[in-house]
């Protein structure tokens, strides 16, 4: 477990603003007590300080995973999240989106959202803006990025997509392994 | 007959002083006449051989070079310039070699990488027809070198080139660098064979060095400095190389930050949120139309609350009342104007 360097570190925040924009502080400034990021085999987790401290007696090459994994680092040093991330996210999330019910399974099995399936959409999600995906019923079911501003939305053709999957919570049965 | 008996006589007596060519043994012997090998299997004569061992060892040793040499005068034999040959056949017994096996030639470059992909030499004709010379002209080597100057006696400028530019130079040029790029590949061959450390290639020549080789080269340089690069600044856009930690002085493979306090990570982490968060937003015209399309949409449709009539009946007067058949000024041709419109 090392801390992140400055470089990867601001590369993370970038990548975490694009969905919760001002609130990545109150994921550092807690109220209740000190987190922090670590990086382990290009993976980041999301740890608090006393769980990293009793992580660090175990061996890194045992240890698979501490506190919450937010994604990887892609040998091009790009960051991706990860679902895992989604009960961070999804609090604080600016950019929403609501599923109607048919399109739910869609999304889940990893498809793009079309207008058609389209619920309802903050006001003002930009394009290509970050944006966490909702059923109906405010269940938080993953993230993507909108493919249109909300205006757009309006006018656009039922089969467009309206916003890009990225990650759902399909694949903590689709890709089991792959997470860790 | 006389003197046929005496030279049986003498013969017979000659004979006397040789030992017998029929030599009995228990066992054969077992041969290898490629080698002129025979191994005798029989036990030694253990009285014998103790008793007077050198004589014993002689008589073995006589009895079976003489049963080899009765193999070999058993193959065919021939007479060259009044000598008797033999031919022998194989050799069967396998004999170590004096020397290690030489080990086999590394691969270049070029044949690991046809290996790998399984591509096969194809065997070219030393030589091939000229239509244009009306001759046979060899692959390589001689005449070939006047053949191709015959065949170049003109050359056709493309038609996007420079008229000016001189085609035969051009064409001598790229032939020579051919040559320099063979010649520094073949030495680079050998380098490899040989286990020799050369400069890495690509940060030689700016001319044909991608972003990539720059950006390392101006990496390893600002470290290369007496104290590593540590007073050297950062210009505001520009990124580390990666992977160069190999060649980059003072840089370790795997380098640890130090070890800080929770609290002051966190107040680093918040300024490098500070920073990422107030970047000079950019105009984004694409925005800036999406926001004033949103803004107007919203207006109209607020518009159209306001404006839309309460429903129910009563004296409420239309504001656009339906336009009814011979009312109102007709507008466009005059003239004709009764009668209904035929289609």
């Amino acid at each position: 477990m090392k801390r992140l360097s400055e470089e990867r570190t601001k590369i993370l925040f970038e990548k975490l603003a694009k969905y919760i924009g001002q609130n990545v502080k109150l994921l550092i400034d807690r109220p209740d007590g000190l987190y922090c990021f670590r990086e382990q085999k290009d993976r980041v987790y999301y740890v608090s300080e006393k769980i990293l401290k009793l992580a660090n007696t175990i061996q890194p090459e045992f240890l698979i995973s501490v506190g919450t994994c937010f994604g990887k680092f892609t040998k091009s040093n790009k960051f991706r999240l990860h679902v895992t991330a989604l009960s961070y996210l999804a609090p604080y999330a600016q950019g929403k989106i609501w599923l109607k019910a048919p399109a739910e399974q869609q999304f889940l099995y990893g498809n793009h959202v079309a207008k058609s399936g389209l619920g309802r959409i903050s006001e003002n999600a930009e394009k290509y803006q970050g944006v966490v995906v909702y059923s109906m019923s405010d269940l938080p079911l993953g993230f993507g990025v909108a493919a249109r501003s909300t205006a757009e939305c309006k006018h656009a053709d039922p089969m467009s997509s309206v916003c890009f999957h990225q990650a759902d919570i399909g694949e903590y049965i689709r890709s089991e392994e792959d997470l860790l | 007959m006389d003197v046929v008996s005496k030279v049986l006589m003498n013969s017979a007596l000659e004979a006397q002083n040789y030992k017998s060519i029929t030599v009995n043994k228990h066992i054969d012997l077992e041969y290898d006449l490629g080698t002129l090998l025979a191994v005798d299997t029989n036990d030694f004569d253990e009285k014998l051989l103790r008793s007077n061992t050198n004589d014993y060892l002689l008589d073995l040793a006589r009895d079976n070079v003489q049963l080899l040499l009765n193999r070999i005068w058993e193959l065919p034999t021939e007479r060259v310039d009044e000598a008797i040959v033999v031919k022998l056949p194989p050799p069967k017994t396998v004999l170590p070699r004096c020397k290690p096996v030489p080990k086999p030639r590394p691969l270049t470059k070029w044949q690991q990488f046809a290996k790998e992909k399984g591509i096969e030499k194809k065997k070219k004709d030393k030589l091939s027809w000229d239509e244009q010379l009306k001759k046979w002209v060899p692959l390589y080597g001689f005449k070939r070198a006047q053949a191709q100057k015959d065949k170049d006696w003109l050359i056709e400028v493309p038609g996007n080139a420079d008229p000016m530019e001189d085609q035969f130079a051009k064409k001598a040029q790229a032939k020579g660098e051919k040559v320099a790029k063979n010649e520094l590949q073949r030495l680079r061959n050998i380098a490899k064979a040989k286990n020799v450390k050369v400069p890495r290639f690509g940060l030689t020549n700016p001319d044909v060095s991608s972003a990539k080789d720059l950006q390392a080269a101006v990496t390893v340089a600002k470290a290369s400095t007496a104290s590593l690069g540590k007073f050297q600044d950062k210009l505001p856009q520009e990124k580390e190389a990666r992977g160069v930690a190999a060649i980059t002085p003072g840089a370790s493979r795997k380098r640890k930050l130090p070890p800080v306090s929770g609290t002051q990570e966190r107040s680093e982490n918040l300024n490098i949120v500070e920073s990422v968060l107030n970047k000079k937003p950019k105009i984004d015209i694409e925005k800036a139309v999406a926001r004033q399309i949103n803004q107007e949409q919203v207006e109209r449709s607020e518009e159209k609350k306001n404006e839309r009539p309460k429903a129910g009946r009563g004296g409420k007067k239309r504001s656009n009342p339906k336009p009814k058949s011979g009312k109102g000024q007709r507008k466009g041709k005059t003239g004709k104007t009764n009668g209904r419109k035929r289609r």
